[in-house]
């Protein structure tokens, strides 16, 4: 018989040995085999009194189990109400989108007021005017070089017809001019291909925003009406401004948030 | 034209007649023939009277109605002039949004002025009911017992108690006078409640009882005194979407499996009315309007006498009320459906609908008859209310303007105005006598679920995704 604490004084002094949780994980889960042994061995009186403990303990833990079983599926069942409810005549046309209205001109007045737009993109990468045009060499000699080719997305209007070649200094390929542009609906986490209305500003220079060339961070003006907004006062919301978000010219696609 | 003269006879619209033919000057003009018909019908007090001559009206001259008509009417003929009597009251537009009030934490979804219109209750999507005070427009009670969107609410036609439904099933019944319940909560449909309809006043005076529709294709009679089933229609195949107590005694049930049933009130199918190739949606009766105003005229103030009425009486003044809106007809039904028509219905005497009513371009989401049952006004996800006879399902006006799916309309008590409520987050007044936008209100910042328009004519009610109840007055 130890006759004082040594093994918790050795332990407050050096910790646990290395294994001793491991050992005494592996001890436990030997347990079941030195009951069934120490159970073999057993009869008479004291083999009952032991199995009537070992009952009282099952049951216990049965018990235990079956309360916190209970505790976790009553936890399920206490959900709170979901959001957006909707009357009973809509309830089953769920599937069908509902126009939401989002133009609180309250607001966006106030922010017009305070001369500021807060834009998904605040900042832009500046795009170099060497980036941007090509100098084409024209000429007889090619030795003039007054000509430039855009090598950025453009938008150019409906009806656009190219100027004669003496007069037209910028050449806007037909490759890289879009008409639509896929508008995320930051609210309604939703995507639609719209047309373009416009380009309204391309924050690099008032050059790139006459041209209508397309950038990152450039906003346009989209036709919405097929998303069937409307004002505060009823009217149906045609054309709204978007951001750029991507890169058109490396992606091949105009990737734009709506401004709301 | 001058000196030329008619026979002419005035007649009712039942088609009876008034007085003996007589001789008319055809420029006499509409002044003169109101004076005329109020002395033939020894009317006591004034009525006011709309005269139709082959279904035109006249507005300026006689024979400036037989020049529109052309040569469909001779001077040899007798002239038939068919006289309408109007409300004697009149109902002013309402022009102005008086106050929104916040208080919901949700959309609200239903909005219900009580029969006498003295009281307002809404209820919504966080799951309570709210009482409002009408006069000085501010909040008066919250009543929360249920625990999932409330969907439906309807006010008994005594003006005593408020039922609503809820998304969960379950039906509970309030006091407007201290916002409690009453009786306990009935729960018995599996799904959601879609729609909850009282017994008329005249039929069972202390209201009693109570029929709810649900999605699970059930419906549901109750005794909300002793809070328990009464029975269980179970007919129907798919999701019950209106349920409405008729005054003769008839359950009309209409349902997504395309039909309309009619049952008894003790539990017996009578019919069902087949027709629609899609869903219906909603429906309505002749004479709704006089079963949920009870026993309140809207011209008088029988409120402030009501309390001192016994329960036969008020029953009594109901059934007068009602007889005389219905006449010596049956109740007429018309109900709306996902197949953009609507159908026209005598449900207690025939199978066979009465007219088929088409025009909308897309499904039609509410139809209600004017209170006094001579138009049919329906709201369709077309962006249109449409206007239709009321007797023969005719058609008689598209009211365009609205930019949305229009969600629900009300009548004014008088017949002459709608005031409609929509997706685009406007309401909208229309005059039904010149057929054209009398009053667009701006206002909600979202979807307008719900409208009600008084009894008493002075308020309209809307509740919308906004989460703010707004009334509006003249």
């Amino acid at each position: 018989m130890p006759q004082n604490e040594h093994i918790e004084l050795a332990r407050k002094r050096h910790g646990y040995r290395l294994d001793h949780h491991e050992r005494k994980r592996k001890k436990q889960g030997r347990e079941p085999h030195a009951h069934s042994k120490y159970v073999k061995r057993l009869h008479g009186l004291k083999a009952k009194l032991y199995n009537k403990k070992r009952f009282a303990e099952k049951v216990a833990m049965k018990r235990k189990i079956k309360l916190h079983e209970k505790r976790e599926t009553k936890n399920k069942k206490e959900e709170d109400t979901p959001k957006g409810a909707v009357p009973a005549y809509l309830l089953d046309r769920e599937g069908q989108s509902r126009a939401k209205v989002l133009s609180n001109t309250i607001k966006q007045k106030r922010k017009e007021k305070a001369g500021k737009w807060t834009v998904p993109l605040p900042k832009v990468k500046a795009v170099g005017e060497d980036e941007v045009f090509k100098v084409l060499r024209t000429g007889k000699r090619k030795k003039k070089a007054w000509k430039r080719m855009i090598t950025k997305v453009t938008y150019v209007g409906e009806g656009f017809t190219r100027k004669p070649p003496k007069y037209e200094r910028f050449i806007r390929p037909m490759a890289l001019r879009f008409k639509k542009a896929h508008v995320t609906h930051p609210e309604l986490k939703a995507t639609f291909s719209l047309p373009i209305i416009g380009v309204k500003k391309n924050p690099q220079t008032a050059l790139y925003t006459q041209l209508g060339v397309i950038t990152k961070g450039t906003i346009i003006e989209v036709n919405v009406s097929d998303l069937g907004l409307v004002t505060q006062s009823g009217k149906v919301i045609w054309g709204k401004y978007a951001q750029v978000t991507n890169n058109p010219e490396n992606d091949g696609c105009i990737n734009a948030v709506l401004l709301v | 034209m001058e000196g030329k003269r008619v026979l002419a006879q005035f007649k009712s619209e039942e088609g009876a007649l008034a007085g003996p033919p007589f001789d008319l000057p055809v420029d006499t003009n509409r002044d003169s023939l109101h004076i005329l018909c109020n002395s033939l019908l020894e009317n006591e007090e004034d009525m006011p009277y709309e005269f139709y001559v082959h279904d035109v009206e006249v507005e300026g001259t006689v024979s400036d109605t037989l020049d529109k008509l052309g040569g469909k009417v001779t001077s040899e003929r007798l002239l038939e002039i068919v006289y309408r009597p109007q409300a004697l009251f009149r109902v002013r537009a309402v022009s102005r949004c008086t106050s929104s009030m916040p208080g919901h934490t949700e959309a609200v979804i239903s909005v219900q002025f009580s029969p006498n219109g003295r009281h307002l209750a809404s209820g919504s999507g966080d799951t309570t009911v709210r009482f409002w005070d009408v006069t000085t427009e501010t909040p008066l009670y919250t009543c929360s017992a249920h625990k999932h969107w409330i969907l439906f609410i309807s006010w008994s036609p005594d003006g005593m108690k408020l039922a609503s439904g809820c998304k969960k099933g379950q039906v509970c019944v309030w006091d407007p006078d201290n916002g409690k319940q009453i009786g306990r909560t009935m729960t018995g449909h599996r799904q959601w409640i879609t729609c909850l309809s009282w017994q008329p006043l005249h039929s069972d005076p202390s209201c009693r009882h109570l029929a709810s529709a649900s999605k699970d294709s059930t419906i549901r009679l109750w005794d909300v005194v002793l809070g328990n089933t009464l029975l269980i229609l179970s007919g129907h195949s798919q999701c019950v979407t209106g349920i409405k107590w008729g005054g003769e005694g008839l359950l009309y049930s209409s349902s997504q499996d395309r039909t309309i049933k009619v049952w008894r009130a003790d539990g017996v199918l009578c019919r069902s009315l087949e027709g629609h190739g899609h869903w219906v949606n909603t429906m309505c009766l002749n004479t709704d309007y006089v079963l949920r105003t009870g026993a309140f005229e809207p011209s008088q103030s029988l409120t402030a006498t009501i309390s001192s009425y016994t329960k036969e009486e008020i029953g009594r003044l109901a059934q007068e009320r009602y007889l005389k809106v219905k006449g010596d007809q049956p109740e007429r039904l018309v109900s709306g459906s996902d197949d953009f028509t609507l159908f026209l219905w005598q449900p207690s005497v025939s199978k066979k609908h009465l007219a088929r009513m088409t025009g909308h371009q897309q499904l039609i989401n509410d139809v209600k008859f004017s209170p006094d049952s001579r138009f049919i006004a329906s709201a369709s996800f077309d962006k249109s209310v449409k206007l239709w006879d009321g007797k023969t399902g005719k058609f008689l006006a598209s009211l365009r303007g609205h930019v949305g799916p229009v969600y629900q309309i009300s009548w004014s008590a008088d017949s002459r105005l709608i005031c409609s409520g929509s997706s685009d987050s406007t309401l909208k007044v229309w005059n039904v006598k010149t057929k054209k936008l009398l009053m667009d209100l701006p206002g909600h910042s979202d979807e307008v679920f719900s409208v009600d328009w008084s009894p008493d004519g002075e308020r309209v009610a809307s509740g919308g995704r906004d989460r703010v109840l707004k009334i509006w007055r003249r």
